[in-house]
């Protein structure tokens, strides 16, 4: 019985002793999907796509974001901050452990945020654009472990953004 | 006796049985079993609206564009679901007729790279269908 179970240990770590392989279904359209890019895109009333990226470029910055890299000819802008990620019932949670004896415990002290912005000629209106935003980040602990690596898909994030995006094609109209 | 001499065969394969240093540099042995599943062509001469769909089949699977250059017709992203990382670069050129747009991704998960002809395809039939034009197997 004991050797059964070498045995069993053994081939266990035969099969996981290799870093995991990806998923069958990695590049399957989740069933969100079409919510999802309905989320992330707006469209504008414009000939112009330069003049929509570099409103995108000009409401990035007034987010205090830095731009990585552009790219006018297929309509891509990048760019990325770094912020804190500190949240207060973290840190509640933390400082009680520590009176309670627990020992100092790690909470999460910053992010990496990166966006990238798509504009599209659009397949239904030939007199527009649509503008296309993608949000992740990469938190990390005050240890520098990474705590989560996630795509941002709250709903408010992108009205906000479009919403900020809006006055700034409005504002460059009008070369403010 | 015999079943100590498999679990010593076991514990052997789970030391060995992982890419050498050289192979995880240079990758695997298998240069035209990947290029068959990362390579498709698409019979448009239009890279610039291939990259544009690239861009935004990418998005549309969560990734975050990286990085992207029309003349060259190079794309790359990256994904992060779950705290798992993929980081994909795909290609787009002109074949050598001229009459079809040849479309090449390549894709790591976490540390390792993308092998299954499977996930390939999946990525293939949504650029397919964001394209209006089916993905052919390259000669």
């Amino acid at each position: 019985m004991k050797k059964m179970k070498y045995i069993f240990i053994a081939c266990t770590l035969a099969m996981t002793g290799c870093a995991t392989t990806a998923p069958e279904n990695l590049f399957q359209t989740s069933e969100t999907s079409l919510q999802d890019r309905q989320m992330q895109s707006r469209f504008f009333e414009t000939k112009n796509e330069v003049a929509l990226l570099s409103a995108g470029v000009a409401v990035l910055q007034d987010m205090g974001y830095s731009i990585d890299e552009t790219e006018t000819k297929s309509g891509v802008i990048t760019a990325s901050k770094t912020v804190s990620a500190t949240n207060n019932a973290q840190i509640a949670g933390a400082v009680l452990l520590a009176v309670l004896g627990g020992g100092a415990m790690s909470v999460d002290s910053e992010q990496q945020i990166k966006v990238s912005f798509v504009t599209i000629p659009s397949n239904l209106n030939n007199e527009g654009y649509l503008a296309r935003a993608t949000f992740q980040r990469i938190v990390t602990n005050t240890q520098g472990q990474v705590t989560k690596a996630e795509t941002m898909e709250t709903e408010e994030l992108y009205v906000e953004f479009f919403s900020k995006l809006s006055k700034s094609v409005f504002l460059e109209a009008q070369e403010i | 006796m015999k079943s100590l001499k498999i679990a010593f065969f076991a514990a052997f394969i789970a030391i060995t049985g992982c890419a050498t240093h050289d192979a995880r540099i240079l990758g695997a042995d298998n240069q035209v079993e990947l290029r068959n599943m990362q390579t498709r062509a698409f019979d448009t001469s239009d890279k610039t609206v291939v990259v544009r769909n690239v861009i935004s089949t990418l998005q549309d699977l969560s990734f975050v564009i990286d990085k992207a250059d029309t003349d060259l017709g190079t794309v790359s992203a990256t994904r992060l679901v779950n705290g798992s990382r993929v980081r994909m670069t795909v290609t787009a050129r002109l074949s050598s007729s001229g009459k079809s747009t040849i479309v090449r991704a390549n894709a790591q998960y976490n540390l390792k790279p993308i092998e299954n002809p499977k996930i390939y395809q999946d990525f293939f039939s949504s650029l397919s269908k964001s394209l209006f034009l089916s993905a052919n197997a390259v000669e």
